[in-house]
């Protein structure tokens, strides 16, 4: 299934990107689209272990399951305030 | 009463949004841009935010400082895009019956704002540098948007 991955602040800058597409099996967790994000775009992997992801506008753990129909978004911690 | 905006915050409006006949105490607190952070010289601040979540969470947490503290009003004003010196990147306002419950209130709001809104905030210094300013991740927040334990013990 195909998975657009919002992408925000300093991974945005990273990708050049403002989302990226990734192909994962059906059932794949948020850690599956980690693995998958690291190599379409190696220059996160500085980053990878401090990105956070979202699924629906809300936080999700790496066992997350994703759904074709997730809004998807992975970024670092956040800095507001 | 929540807003996310990419105009100047109006916080004598947020402020009387919270004033109730039923509040003996309104406290108020303003994120404004500093302009020396140590040695650091800033220019201007950069904001930016994931709209869709920042608001959901910003009214999760509008929610969520009723269940916790006795809250007469709360309102949360985030601002995003270019900052210059001293303007007013966010405002929370509180009323409640007494004042402790609304300083209270007010730190917890501002507190759970800075470690779970999707917003961040990017220096641009004097020397012409930019920075994305990313804290420690905080799981308390990312794993468990509810959890009632982590955010209460952490200390600020």
């Amino acid at each position: 299934m195909k998975i657009t991955v919002l992408l925000f602040a300093a991974a945005r800058e990273i990708a050049g990107a403002e989302s990226v597409e990734l192909d994962l099996p059906l059932e794949a967790s948020v850690a599956d689209a980690r693995a998958a994000l690291l190599l379409s775009l190696p220059g996160l992997a500085l980053r990878t272990n401090a990105l956070l992801w979202a699924v629906n506008n809300e936080y999700a753990a790496d066992d997350r399951i994703l759904h074709s129909t997730d809004v998807v978004a992975c970024f670092p911690p956040v800095s507001g305030g | 009463m929540i807003e996310l905006t990419q105009q100047p915050i109006d916080y004598s409006a947020l402020t009387e949004s919270v004033r109730s006949h039923q509040a003996g105490a309104v406290v108020l607190f303003l994120g404004t841009v500093r302009e020396f952070t140590g040695e650091a010289h800033t220019a201007w601040l950069e904001y930016e935010a994931y709209p869709e979540m920042a608001v959901a969470a910003l009214q999760r947490l509008e929610g969520e400082v009723r269940r916790r503290f006795t809250v007469t009003e709360a309102a949360i004003s985030h601002r995003y895009g270019r900052l210059e010196l001293g303007e007013i990147a966010v405002a929370v306002a509180v009323s409640s019956p007494h004042r402790s419950q609304a300083f209270d209130a007010g730190r917890w709001l501002i507190d759970t704002l800075k470690e779970c809104v999707p917003i961040w905030k990017k220096e641009h210094y004097t020397d012409g540098a930019t920075e994305w300013l990313h804290p420690e991740a905080t799981p308390g927040c990312s794993q468990d948007p509810d959890s009632e334990t982590t955010r209460e013990e952490r200390s600020p």
